[in-house]
């Protein structure tokens, strides 16, 4: 090494150094983040928890509802009076999606009842807004609710309330309608939640 | 500027600061740090401050020895740690205690700033590591909430890890990647347990650092707002200062005297806080099917919890959330006054500043409510006024009818 090459710098070589430096490290620091940020995701076990639950809904007496855990998610089981059903299509008005239009159904649950059969609704109890569960109030005028409730859900976390279809009212924070799982009648008194039927004949 | 430090006399002093800048630093910061001589009841806060970080991360360490981060010995292991763990009692509720204790010193702490104007320039840097800190502060307070693993705990982070679902398109990946699993969980509770005892302790303690040290570059404001560097004495040190030690660590040990009092007090007698400091669903444990019939996060947050309530859209009330909270860290640049204390600045700003505290108030009372439509319309008002404060504020300021400012401390 001589002494001229000491003393006087090569910035241009000094320059494109450091910035093909930056740029691999650059590179480096992004595949390094792989890892550390994959790692959030849900494990192997996470997603293997996901079996479908059987509901036996044989003791259930009407206005009733029953409670079984999938995923996690509670998930209920209501069995409609014919009352409760009759007030369904007169509360279209007051609702934010009368039709499901915007929220998340099976499509052998695209109807005005949002069930297989209309006696029982399946619902994940889950509030859209902020995933709370929702208290339910199946009666009308129930003395803790504002007046004109018609019987539904009510989550008690911001006030969102849902009819007794899972469908979401207007002028409450909850975007959309209660989801309805995928589920299939096993026989007349057993539903398997978490199970397209086409899946569950085979 | 730079303090003089002589070679101390102290031979092992004198070997310590030849390999390690002990005295001059002792001396920039404490020693010789010159501070406005007319802190008032305000300036407490800062150092109280301090101190409860350290309560936090002492009897913090001491509730790791104990505590089982999983889903299934959480509960149990806080119960243990309230029974059988020697003091174990008195060591968590110094601990949740102390997390509410953090909370109403920061209100104070930022309070003070929003009467004296100390996040005006030069101290503009000062107020926005301090309003990183109030947010990481929130993180770790809500981390630290989910660990015991109560009915509050899980439904709490619920509604809050929801939060990140509203944005759109990315939103719902990002609720999964924040839980680690389709809903809250073992593994939630385990990560959220790794973030709270060391993740976010360490960035809390390294902007704790930069907050003072950047404090110290422009030095200290005071209750008239005045700068003390612009009347110096011959020897460059400014008139109305008086060096942090001994002066101010003896008044602050004096705030902390009465300060320890009142938490010895909470801790001994009402350790609950009347069901604020920790709430009643709390004492069961986590049930993933059923939500308490009401829940309400803790106090601290329930102002911003009252904003997110009072909108009728779920990605607008996030964002009036999100805003009710990042609208502070723009203060600096919405305050147009040039008077920085409000001990002479014009009506218009008085007004504004009651009119948020008051709504700050009302929202955090409203937060522990339940969301009747009643106090849902006296929330959107409040929301209203919260708001009103930082959007009048940048016209009024520019114009307003301030008294002439002295140009010493009084």
């Amino acid at each position: 090494m001589s002494s001229e090459n000491t003393e006087k710098t090569n910035l241009t070589r000094r320059k494109v150094l450091t910035a093909a430096t930056g740029v691999v490290g650059a590179t480096g620091a992004t595949f390094l983040a792989v890892p550390f940020v994959s790692s959030w995701q849900p494990s192997e076990k996470a997603k293997a928890a996901g079996a479908p639950v059987d509901a036996d809904i044989s003791q259930l007496l009407p206005g009733q509802m029953l409670t079984v855990s999938w995923r996690g998610k509670p998930v209920w089981v209501v069995r409609r009076t014919p009352e409760m059903l009759d007030i369904l299509p007169t509360l279209d008005d007051s609702l934010r999606d009368p039709h499901s239009k915007a929220s998340e159904q099976p499509e052998y649950c695209e109807n005005e009842v949002r069930a297989i059969k209309e006696e029982f609704l399946v619902v994940v109890g889950v509030c859209t807004h902020l995933g709370c569960a929702p208290l339910y109030r199946p009666a009308v005028s129930s003395p803790d609710m504002a007046e004109g409730w018609k019987g539904g859900f009510f989550c008690p976390c911001h006030g969102s309330s849902f009819d007794l279809a899972g469908r979401v009212f207007q002028g409450v924070p909850a975007p959309t309608n209660l989801a309805i799982p995928p589920y299939h009648y096993l026989s007349s008194t057993v539903i398997r939640v978490g199970e397209n039927p086409e899946e569950g004949v085979a | 500027m730079q303090p003089s430090h002589p070679t101390p006399k102290n031979s092992l002093l004198a070997w310590l600061d030849a390999r390690y800048p002990l005295v001059s630093t002792w001396n920039v910061h404490v020693a010789q740090y010159y501070a406005p001589k007319n802190f008032n009841f305000w300036y407490f806060f800062g150092s109280l401050a301090l101190l409860v970080l350290v309560n936090q991360f002492v009897t913090g360490i001491w509730l790791t020895m104990s505590f089982k981060p999983s889903a299934a010995e959480a509960f149990n292991s806080v119960e243990y740690i309230m029974r059988d763990v020697e003091w174990g009692w008195l060591i968590r509720y110094m601990h949740s205690t102390g997390a509410s204790a953090f909370f109403i010193v920061i209100y104070f702490h930022m309070m003070r700033g929003l009467l004296y104007g100390s996040y005006k320039n030069p101290r503009e840097l000062v107020w926005l590591i301090g309003m990183l800190l109030f947010v990481v502060l929130m993180a770790e307070a809500f981390m630290g909430y989910l660990l015991p693993w109560g009915q509050m705990s899980y439904w709490g982070a619920q509604v809050i890890i929801s939060l990140f679902g509203a944005i759109p398109v990315i939103g719902p990946d990002l609720a999964i990647w924040v839980r680690g699993d389709f809903v809250i969980s073992d593994a939630t509770l385990n990560r959220f347990f790794a973030l709270h005892v060391i993740a976010l302790p360490l960035v809390l303690l390294i902007l704790v650092f930069m907050h003072i040290v950047a404090l110290h570059q422009v030095g200290s404001n005071n209750p008239d707002g005045v700068e003390i560097k612009k009347y110096k004495n011959e020897q460059g040190l400014p008139i109305d200062g008086i060096t942090f030690h001994p002066y101010y660590t003896v008044k602050d040990l004096f705030g902390a005297s009465v300060f320890m009092f009142l938490f010895a007090f909470v801790v001994f007698y009402m350790p609950e806080g009347g069901g604020y400091f920790i709430e009643a669903p709390n004492f069961e444990p986590a049930n993933p099917l059923k939500t308490p019939d009401h829940i309400a996060p803790v106090w601290y947050f329930t102002p911003f919890y009252a904003v997110l309530r009072a909108i009728p859209d779920k990605l607008l009330g996030v964002i009036a959330m999100g805003a009710s909270i990042g609208v502070l860290f723009a203060m600096p640049w919405l305050d147009r006054c040039k008077v920085k204390s409000i001990r002479y600045r014009g009506a218009s700003y008085k007004v504004l500043l009651t009119m948020f505290v008051i709504s700050f108030f009302v929202l955090g009372w409203l937060g522990t409510q339940p969301a009747t439509p009643e106090l849902t319309k006296l929330a959107r008002i409040f929301t209203a006024t919260y708001f009103l404060f930082f959007i009048i504020l940048p016209f009024t300021s520019a114009t307003e009818r301030t008294k002439p400012v002295p140009e010493r401390v009084s």
